[in-house]
C-alpha cells in the first residue's frame, strides 16, 4: 500500500482541496492504483544516473533591467472575485 | 568596552553559551523585478507596480533580470565567497494570499554563491563569520490585515522584487556580534551598491536561528528560528529573551522543540509558530519555466576587476598609511560616503585634526540632525579649510568650535564667517602686551603669590588674558609676553 | 505538384468547402473566388449546426464577423493565412475572449492579454472563430473530464474524439474549423488527431512559445498544428512557432519555411522501427497498421532499421510522476483571489482556498494535483520525482542514441481507435495506457508528427507517428508528405449532427 486514507488527508490539506468522506474513499482507491503503477520504476537501478534538469540544451537567457510593465492595476484586479479600488481582497488570515 | 568575550546566560549552577546564525533577506538593487519588468520603487500606490507575472496570470512565464545575478555575484565577491557558475531555480510551494503563484522562485541545493566569510571587529580582537551560501529569490507581496475587520487586503507591489538570502554559519556568540554583523553585511553591500540596506523600508531583514550549549560543549543544542525580524535592536532583543528561555526550559528540565517562532517586539517575547509550521512541507523541485543558470568565468572576473575597494581593505590602508587607530579606521570606512568625505579633506588638511574635526564635532551634528553625511551642512572643502586655519594657527580650536557652529548653520566658508563675524587672532604684540599688563595689574596678589613658588597659577593668569580677549588671543604670543612679564 | 485546378472554376459551392484542405481554402481567398466574411459565415454556419459535437466552450461571431469585413476591406494577402477563420484550443489566452482551460475554476475569466502562439495566427492574417472544448486543464485522453461536457467524435455518436485537444480535433474533422491549433503534454495533440483522421505534430520542446498557454506541466507542454493533411500542417506550424524572449524556454533560432521547403523526400532516409513499441495485446489492426506504413516506406525507397528504445515501458510511470508533479504547482495560482471561482464557503482564507479547489476542480485534476504533491513531499521526493527526473535522462538517452542510427523513428500513434464515451473513466490507469506510443516524445521534448493511416474493422481511423531528433519538423513533415500520398487515406463524414 503506498499511500493510505491518513496520508491523502495530509496530502489534500497541502493542496488546499477539502475531501470529504466519500470523495475520500474513492480518490484513496484511485491514488493507490496510480502510485502502484508508477512504482514500476523501482526495479530500474538509477543509482549512477544524474536527473535530468532541462530538456533543451541551451542556458538561461536573461533581460535587462529596465521598467517596462506595471501602472495596469485595472487590468490586475479585473478578473479578481472579490475587490476594492486598490486591492483584492480575501477572507481573514488566521493563523 | 570589554576588552575580553564575555555573554553567557550565567544561571546558579551554570554558564549557557548562545549560538546563533542569520539569514537576512537583503533587497537587492535594481530598477525591476527578478522576473518581470515592473518597478521595485519603494511605496508607489498598491497594486500599480505589478505586472501579469507578478500576480501570476495563466501562462504567464519568468525571464530572469541580468542586472541582479552581476549584483548577486558582486555581493558573494564581496563576501570572499565562492561563485557557482551553475545555479539552479527551484520553486518553493505554499499557500498564502500574498504569494499569487503559489510558489516563490528561490534557489534550493544549487544557489549562485557557495561559502564564504565577514570579519568582524570586536573589542576582544577580530572575528571571522562564516557564510554558508547566499541565493536568488523573489519577495511576496504584502497582507495588509488592519484596513477591515472581516477581511485582509492584498498589495503585490513587492512580489516579485529580488531579494539575496545571506546564510551565515553558526558562528555568531552575542546580540553584539549580531548587530557588529549586520552592520557589516550592510556596509559591505552599500559599498558594491547591491542593497541600500535601508531597514525601515523593510531592504534588510533577518530570520535568526538560537540556540544554547553549556559553555564548554561541543554538540550544538536545538535551535529555533525567528522569523523576519526588521531591525538590529529587536534581533538583539529577540535573541536575549529566546535563548534565555531556552535556558529556562532545559534547566527545569524540559527540551527544546526545533520550531518557527516570532518576535514580540512589546512583549519582549518570543512565541511558537508552530501551528503554521506543521503544515509546511515546501516540495521544492527546479523550476520548469526556468533553466539552469550557466555564468561564465570571465563574467565573474570582470565584475571583480570592477568591484570598489571593500571595507576591510579599506580600513586596512587608512590604519597603516594615515595611522589611524583601529577604532577610527572603522568608523570613517562604516560608510562610502564618509570615507570618500574624510579623504577629500584630508588632501589638503593635516590627518590627525581632521579625523577628530570628522569623528566628534561633525558627526555629532549630522547625528543631531539626523542627516546623511553627503547632506552634510559642511563641505568637505569647508572642513579642511577650518583645519588649515587651526593647524597654521590662524584661529584657536576654541574659536574654531564657534566658527563650526557657524558653518553649520550657514554652510559658508570658514574664512568668511571669521571675518563677518570678526573672529580673527589677536596676534598683535602690542594689544596682547596691553592685555596681559591689564591682567596682571588686576591681580597683584596673585603675582606675589607665584613668585613665592606658586606656579600653578600660570594657568590663571593664561585664562584671564584668553578671556580678556574673549577667546581670540593668539596663545603662542600671549605665552611670551606672559612669561617676560611676570619675569620683571 | 500544387496545382488545383480543380478550383479553378468560377463558382465554389459552399459545401466543398468542407472537403477541401486549408492550403486550398487560401488559394481561393488569394484569387478573390471567395471572401473572408463569406468564409466566416460558412464556418459559422457549421458550427451552428453542430452543437451535438460540444466541441466549441465559447464563440464570438460578432468579432469573427467583424473581423472579416475589415480583412476583405483591406485586402492584404501577405500573411501565411489571410483572412481565415480559425478555432483554437481552450487553454490560449486570448485577449478580451474568456478562456477556461476546460475548467469551472476558469468559468469566467476574460484575459486581458493574447498569447503568443495565437498572436501569431493573427499576425500572419488568421481570425478568431472561437474557443475549443478540451480536457480540463488539458489533463485528460478523451475529452472527458472537461466541465463543460464531453466532446463527441464526428465519425460516430458515443465514441470519444480523444484529448486533451478534443473539441480541436472534432471541430477539425467536422469541418467546423480549416484548421486548429492544441497543446501535447503526452499526446494530446497527436492522440485525438489519430482518433479523428487528421494530421497533428508536436514539435520540439522549445519551437512554439509557452507565454500565455494556460500551463499544465511546464517542461512537457507544447502547442502544435492540427490540420486536414500535411502540408497544412507545414504551413500552420510556420506560422504558430518562433523564438519569443518572454519564454525563457523557447528556442532562438531563425525561422523555417516549412511550408515552401515541404517535399515529398523518402529515398535514402533510415527509419527506425523500434520493438519495444510492440506492446502486449496490441492489436492485430495496429500491427498491421504498422506493417503496411513499414512497407510504404520501403517501397518509396526508405531504409528500415530495426532499433531499440530500451526504457519505453518506463515512460508512462515517469510521465505520471512528472507531469502531476509540475502540475500540482502550476495550478496553486487557482486560489480564488486573483481571478476565476471562489467558493462562497470558508470562514477564513484557508478554508476558502480548500473550498474554492474543491469545488473548482474536477476529479482528474484532484487525482493528479494530489499525486503531484505527494511525489513533491518531504519523504518522497527522492524515491519518486528524482527518481523520474533520472529515468527521463535514460529515454532521452535512448532516443539520442537511436538518432545517431536513423533519421527518423515510425510507430503507431496510439494502441487503439477510438473508444466509446464513459469506457475508461473508472479507470484512470486504462485511461492513462492511451498515451503510450506518444509520452515517450514529450519525455524526450523531440518533434513528432500523426498522420491518418487507416482504419479498424468498425472504420475508425488509426494513425501512425514518425518521430526525429530536436529541431528537423522538416525531416518529418517531408517523410509524412510523401507517406500520405501513397497511404491516400480518405475520410467523408455523413454530417449526421446536422
Amino acid at each position: 500500500m503506498p499511500i493510505d486514507k491518513n496520508q491523502v488527508k495530509k496530502v489534500a490539506k497541502l493542496s488546499r482541496i477539502s475531501l470529504d468522506d466519500s470523495k475520500l474513499e474513492s480518490l484513496s482507491k484511485d491514488l493507490v492504483s496510480i502510485l502502484n503503477f508508477v512504482e514500476q520504476l523501482n526495479k530500474l537501478d538509477t543509482n549512477e544516473i544524474k536527473p535530468l534538469t532541462s530538456i533543451i540544451d541551451k542556458s538561461l537567457d536573461t533581460r535587462d533591467d529596465t521598467v517596462s510593465e506595471g501602472q495596469i492595476k485595472d487590468q490586475i484586479l479585473k478578473n479578481s472575485p472579490e475587490k476594492n479600488e486598490d486591492f483584492f481582497i480575501v477572507p481573514k488570515v488566521v493563523d | 568596552m570589554k576588552d575580553k568575550f564575555d555573554y553567557f546566560i550565567k544561571t546558579e549552577n551554570n554558564k549557557w553559551e548562545v549560538i546563533i546564525g542569520l539569514e537576512v533577506h537583503a533587497q537587492v538593487t535594481s530598477k525591476s523585478k527578478l522576473f518581470s519588468s515592473s518597478s521595485t520603487k519603494f511605496g508607489g500606490k498598491p497594486n500599480t507596480q505589478v505586472s501579469l507575472v507578478d500576480s501570476a496570470f495563466p501562462g504567464m512565464l519568468p525571464v530572469i533580470n541580468k542586472f541582479c545575478i552581476e549584483q548577486a555575484v558582486k555581493t558573494g565577491l564581496g563576501l570572499n565567497a565562492k561563485i557557482n557558475l551553475r545555479s539552479i531555480f527551484d520553486r518553493k510551494n505554499y499557500f498564502y494570499a500574498d504569494l499569487p503563484a503559489g510558489y516563490q522562485i528561490s534557489q534550493y541545493k544549487n544557489p549562485i554563491v557557495g561559502e564564504g566569510s565577514v570579519t568582524l571587529d570586536m573589542p576582544y580582537g577580530t572575528k571571522k563569520v562564516g557564510i554558508e551560501r547566499l541565493h536568488l529569490e523573489q519577495d511576496a507581496g504584502k497582507s495588509i490585515h488592519d484596513l477591515s475587520p472581516d477581511n485582509t487586503f492584498v498589495d503585490l507591489n513587492r512580489s516579485g522584487v529580488a531579494l539575496m538570502e545571506i546564510v551565515s554559519k553558526p558562528d555568531l556568540r552575542s546580540p553584539d556580534e549580531v548587530n557588529s554583523y549586520v552592520k557589516k553585511l550592510r556596509t559591505i553591500m552599500r559599498y558594491l551598491g547591491t542593497c541600500d540596506g535601508n531597514m525601515q523600508e523593510g531592504s534588510l531583514r533577518a530570520d535568526v536561528n538560537v540556540s544554547v550549549r553549556k559553555e564548554g560543549e561541543k554538540k550544538f543544542g536545538t535551535r529555533c528560528e525567528i522569523k523576519n525580524v526588521n531591525s538590529i535592536k529587536f534581533m538583539e532583543m529577540a535573541i536575549e529573551s529566546e535563548a534565555k528561555r531556552q535556558v529556562e526550559l532545559i534547566e527545569s528540565g524540559k527540551k527544546i522543540v526545533q520550531e518557527t517562532r516570532l518576535f514580540d517586539t512589546k512583549k519582549n517575547e518570543t512565541r511558537s509558530m508552530r501551528s503554521k509550521e506543521e503544515a509546511h512541507d515546501y516540495r521544492y523541485f527546479p523550476d520548469p519555466d526556468l533553466l539552469p543558470l550557466e555564468i561564465k568565468q570571465s563574467f565573474v572576473d570582470n565584475l571583480k576587476n570592477k568591484l570598489p575597494e571593500l571595507p576591510d581593505k579599506k580600513k586596512e590602508r587608512f590604519i597603516n598609511k594615515f595611522k589611524l587607530t583601529p577604532y577610527e579606521a572603522n568608523v570613517l570606512i562604516s560608510e562610502n560616503n564618509i570615507s570618500e568625505y574624510f579623504e577629500e579633506v584630508i588632501k589638503s588638511a593635516d590627518i590627525k585634526l581632521a579625523k577628530n574635526w570628522i569623528i566628534v564635532e561633525l558627526f555629532a551634528v549630522l547625528n543631531d540632525k539626523n542627516l546623511d553625511i553627503k547632506d552634510s551642512p559642511v563641505s568637505s572643502k569647508n572642513l579642511a579649510n577650518l583645519v588649515n586655519l587651526i593647524s597654521s594657527g590662524e584661529i584657536s580650536g576654541k574659536i574654531a568650535k564657534k566658527v563650526f557652529e557657524l558653518m553649520v548653520q550657514s554652510g559658508d566658508e570658514p574664512s568668511k564667517i571669521i571675518k563677518d563675524k570678526g573672529l580673527q587672532q589677536q596676534s598683535d604684540p602690542k594689544e596682547l602686551e596691553k592685555i596681559v599688563k591689564n591682567v596682571l595689574e588686576k591681580n597683584l596678589d596673585k603675582i606675589t603669590q607665584y613668585k613665592a613658588g606658586k606656579e600653578k597659577l600660570y594657568g590663571f593668569f593664561v585664562g584671564e588674558v584668553m578671556k580678556a580677549s574673549s577667546g581670540k588671543a593668539n596663545p603662542k604670543l600671549v605665552n611670551d609676553i606672559l612669561k617676560k612679564e611676570l619675569k620683571k | 505538384m500544387r496545382t488545383f485546378l480543380l478550383f479553378q472554376r468560377l463558382l465554389i459551392k459552399m459545401n466543398d468547402l468542407n472537403d477541401i484542405s486549408l492550403s486550398e481554402i487560401i488559394k481561393l481567398i488569394k484569387s478573390k473566388k471567395i471572401s473572408s466574411l463569406e468564409l466566416a459565415n460558412h464556418f459559422i454556419n457549421n458550427i451552428k449546426k453542430a452543437k451535438k459535437l460540444n466541441s466549441f466552450i465559447t464563440t464570438c461571431f460578432d468579432q469573427t464577423i467583424k473581423d472579416s469585413k475589415s480583412f476583405d476591406k483591406k485586402q492584404n494577402f501577405d500573411g501565411l493565412l489571410p483572412g481565415i477563420p480559425i478555432a483554437v484550443k481552450d487553454l490560449f489566452c486570448t485577449k478580451n475572449i474568456k478562456t477556461t482551460a476546460g475548467s469551472k475554476i476558469l468559468e469566467n475569466f476574460v484575459p486581458t492579454y493574447e498569447s503568443t502562439v495565437t498572436n501569431n495566427l493573427w499576425k500572419e492574417g488568421a481570425i478568431l472563430l472561437g474557443k475549443l472544448n478540451c480536457d480540463e486543464f488539458a489533463m485528460g485522453s478523451s475529452n472527458e473530464t472537461s466541465f463543460f461536457g464531453n466532446v463527441v467524435n464526428p465519425l460516430e455518436n458515443n465514441f470519444v474524439p480523444g484529448g486533451s485537444s478534443g473539441g480541436s480535433a472534432t471541430a477539425l474533422a467536422a469541418s467546423l474549423t480549416p484548421a486548429t491549433i492544441g497543446t501535447d503534454t503526452g499526446g494530446s495533440i497527436r492522440q485525438p488527431a489519430s482518433f479523428t483522421g487528421t494530421v497533428g505534430l508536436k514539435p520540439t520542446y522549445g519551437l512554439c512559445s509557452r507565454w500565455g498557454i494556460v500551463a499544465f506541466a511546464s517542461s512537457l507542454d507544447q502547442a502544435g498544428p492540427m490540420t486536414k493533411n500535411v502540408e497544412d500542417c507545414a504551413l500552420m506550424l510556420e506560422a504558430m512557432s518562433g523564438y519569443d524572449k518572454k519564454d525563457s524556454t523557447s528556442i532562438n533560432r531563425k525561422k523555417e519555411n516549412y511550408f515552401k521547403n515541404l517535399k515529398k523526400s523518402i529515398k535514402g532516409i533510415k527509419i527506425g522501427i523500434p520493438k519495444e513499441y510492440r506492446v502486449d495485446n496490441m492489436p492485430k489492426e495496429i500491427e498491421q497498421l504498422w506493417k503496411n506504413g513499414i512497407d510504404i516506406l520501403k517501397k518509396s525507397g526508405a531504409k528500415i532499421i530495426d532499433i531499440s528504445l530500451p526504457h519505453t515501458k518506463y515512460a508512462l510511470p515517469t510521465y505520471y510522476i512528472v507531469a502531476p508533479a509540475e502540475a500540482s504547482s502550476n495550478l496553486a495560482r487557482y486560489d480564488g483571489i486573483k481571478y476565476g471561482y471562489r467558493s462562497k464557503k470558508g470562514n477564513n482564507l484557508i478554508e476558502m482556498y480548500e473550498h474554492t479547489r474543491a469545488e473548482g476542480f474536477g476529479d482528474e485534476v484532484k487525482r493528479r494535483v494530489l499525486i503531484g504533491t505527494y511525489v513533491l513531499s518531504s519523504g518522497y521526493y527522492d524515491a519518486y520525482y528524482l527518481k523520474a527526473q533520472k529515468v527521463r535522462k535514460l529515454i532521452k538517452g535512448d532516443f539520442d542514441n537511436s538518432f545517431k542510427k536513423v533519421d527518423a523513428i515510425l510507430t503507431p500513434s496510439t494502441p487503439s481507435s477510438a473508444f466509446k464515451i464513459g469506457e475508461k473513466t473508472n479507470d484512470p490507469i486504462s485511461m492513462y495506457l492511451n498515451d503510450i506510443f506518444t509520452v515517450p516524445v514529450n519525455l524526450a521534448g523531440l518533434p513528432a508528427i500523426s498522420i491518418p493511416a487507416g482504419k479498424d474493422h468498425k472504420g475508425h481511423p488509426l494513425g501512425l507517428q514518425l518521430i526525429s531528433k530536436a529541431l528537423e519538423e522538416q525531416k518529418i513533415l517531408n517523410i509524412a508528405f510523401a507517406m500520405e500520398k501513397e497511404i491516400d487515406f480518405k475520410q467523408s463524414l455523413n454530417r449526421w449532427w446536422e
